[in-house]
């Protein structure tokens, strides 16, 4: 177990791509962070520069306090689980687990307790035997984690490793994944697209955009104050409204109707307003603005009803007990918005008020 | 088909049979003129009904062989046969797994040139260099040996090119995870590569050793003495003899024993051969 130190570190691959610029994070030990970002973001591409897979084409990537650039993938004592789970097809499950650990030189009696032992902490001991065609997904994905438990590396790393699973069995896979590193206390860095899986599992996010780091954060913090529209609109489920607005004397404006008043702390001008699904609330009759509702979205638990405000495209999340019309009033509280700079994107800070949310 | 008429059903087979029997009859009637004394030939008609020499006509190739004609006994020429296809066979295939393996998973300068150079060898089959190809040999002083008949023909574009598909096919990740779990190069070729390829080294053994077997323009040009005769070549000379007619029904009693090999290899290895070509494990 030990911390992870990223500093300063890109990738550049021939023909110039950077796939991944400047990139610096703090892992500490026994953390579990998260990268996600959308496809081509560079997170597999900085997940693979740790594990050793990637030459690193500048900066440095420290495990413990030992720089590991220059390191072999098999000396940095870290264990990786693939997204298609990369099991020897031609092994048992006990070879397979025993294969990394017999190339070290591990005696034969320490090989059999390690692989008895993970075998018992992810229920694969009936499968010893079997080969991995023989297994279902979820069992190949438990074979895979169970290869990398076995080598008791520094660290985990996990490359969208529920990617291949029905939603079910990703559900409960992510419920054990958190258990197991719990249990464990191995650092882990796991990369996935899937921002749910992010919200879910990390300690802390990383959220990445075209190999940057967009925002570091724990995800409720990330969720209640987005640092950019990516990651407002990234993050969540629904996607966070945004829409460009114009703010006037503390009045907020969308395509020219006053929705909200009393912000402070926003110098006048144009920008862009962001509020999640949760927090638009239907108004008193009379009061409020009107939203024309387009389409409903059932959920069971909530309905997401999808319309326009002023031609504006938004999404609200309401009890499925409220009444529909084709016009709802709705309501935004001030103190609910999020503000982001019109050119860059950049969450605008509001000295006067705490963050939005808790 | 998923309408099944008993007419097509009955027509799918009429041709099935005709089929089989328009490839095995030339089989049958080589196994029938094995079975016949030389004069049964003299009509000009092949019989079609066994006769009653076979076990002499066997007896007597696998012992004497033919001395008019200049040919040694079928065992020196069967093992001689048996000798190059399998040294084709086995330096085939270890040739080109190791060069397949090369170009799929190491980045070396001019990769690429490497590649193609092999790939245009697929252009120039033995007949086509075969001048050439002798003047090296014979320099090197390798004629009328096992080296000079096998390794003129081990270099392998075809090989080499299947095995390069394969292991394209092999998902990157494996060999990853290999690194990841301490097996360096020798060793991931040694413990996931090669037991992978299994099914297609014996799909290609099949075939590579057929090939190896059925030369005959090669082993005419490097050997001269009848020592190093392979039975293809054996068939050709018994049956080109001048001023007599060929004694057919020993010619076709050599040419069934040089069939019973392949037939061998055929049978023995057929279930991991048709594996080897449908599927591939993942």
């Amino acid at each position: 177990m030990s911390a992870i130190e990223i500093v300063a570190v890109s990738k550049v691959y021939a023909g110039g791509v950077r796939a991944v610029s400047d990139v610096s994070l703090a892992i500490a030990d026994g953390e579990f962070i998260v990268l996600v970002g959308p496809s081509g973001c560079g997170k597999s591409t900085l997940l693979r520069m740790i594990a050793g897979l990637e030459s690193i084409s500048s900066g440095t990537v420290a495990i413990g306090s030992r720089v590991v650039n220059e390191v072999d993938p098999a000396a940095r004592n870290i264990a990786m689980v693939f997204q298609n789970y990369a099991l020897y097809p031609h092994m048992s499950v006990y070879d397979n687990l025993a294969y990394g650990l017999r190339n070290r030189g591990v005696p034969k009696a320490d090989i059999d307790a390690r692989v008895a032992e993970a075998a018992r902490m992810l229920e694969i001991q009936p499968f010893l035997d079997r080969k991995p065609k023989q297994l279902s997904g979820g069992q190949r994905q438990r074979v895979a984690m169970g290869r990398a438990i076995v080598r008791k590396p520094d660290a985990f790393l996990f490359d969208e490793p529920l990617s291949n699973l029905d939603a079910k069995l990703r559900v409960s896979m992510r419920g054990e994944i958190r258990q197991l590193q719990r249990r464990l206390g191995v650092t882990s860095v796991y990369v996935t697209h899937d921002q749910l899986e992010a919200m879910t599992l990390a300690d802390r996010i990383v959220v990445l955009n075209s190999g940057r780091i967009e925002q570091v954060g724990r995800p409720l913090d990330v969720y209640h104050t987005p640092a950019s529209t990516f990651v407002a609109s990234f993050i969540g489920s629904p996607a966070m409204n945004l829409a460009d607005a114009e703010v006037a004397g503390g009045c907020v404006a969308i395509g020219g109707r006053e929705v909200a008043s009393g912000v402070t702390g926003i110098a006048d001008g144009k920008l862009t307003v962001g509020l999640r699904a949760e927090d638009i609330q239907p108004a008193a009759s009379g009061a409020g603005v009107p939203f024309a509702v387009r389409y409903i979205e059932e959920l069971g638990a909530q309905r997401l009803v999808h319309g326009s405000v002023e031609g504006r495209h938004l999404t609200m999340a309401l009890s499925p007990d409220l009444p529909l019309a084709d016009e709802i009033r709705v309501t935004v509280a001030a103190d609910r918005l999020h503000f982001f700079d019109a050119e860059s994107g950049r969450r605008m800070a509001r000295p006067a008020h705490a963050p939005a949310g808790r | 088909m998923i309408d099944r008429h008993p007419w097509l059903d009955a027509l799918a087979h009429v041709v099935l049979i005709v089929g089989v029997l328009i490839v095995a009859f030339p089989v049958y009637v080589a196994v029938i003129a094995s079975t016949h004394g030389p004069n049964d030939f003299m009509s000009g008609l092949i019989p079609l009904l066994p006769g009653h020499e076979m076990v002499a006509n066997y007896r007597s190739m696998l012992t004497d062989g033919l001395s008019s004609s200049g040919a040694p006994p079928l065992g020196g020429m069967l093992w001689n046969s048996l000798v190059m296809a399998l040294s084709i066979a086995f330096g085939k295939i270890a040739i080109s797994i190791l060069s397949a393996y090369a170009i799929v998973y190491f980045r070396f300068p001019f990769r690429a040139v490497a590649f193609w150079m092999i790939f245009v060898t697929l252009m120039l089959p033995v007949e086509v260099r075969i001048v050439p190809t002798f003047k090296v040999v014979a320099d090197l002083g390798l004629l009328d040996s096992y080296a000079g008949l096998t390794i003129p023909l081990i270099a392998s574009a075809t090989a080499t090119f299947l095995f390069r598909q394969f292991f394209l096919t092999v998902p990157d990740e494996l060999m990853e995870a290999a690194r990841i779990d301490g097996a360096g190069p020798l060793k991931f070729f040694r413990d996931i590569l090669l037991p992978l390829s299994r099914t297609n080294i014996a799909a290609l053994f099949v075939i590579l050793f057929i090939y190896g077997w059925n030369q005959y323009l090669w082993p005419l040009m490097v050997t001269t003495t009848s020592q190093h005769y392979t039975i293809v070549m054996g068939i050709k000379r018994m049956s080109d003899v001048a001023d007599a007619l060929p004694q057919w029904n020993v010619v076709m009693t050599t040419a069934v024993l040089a069939m019973l090999p392949p037939v061998i290899v055929v049978v023995a290895m057929q279930r991991l051969f048709v594996k080897g070509l449908i599927e591939t494990e993942k």
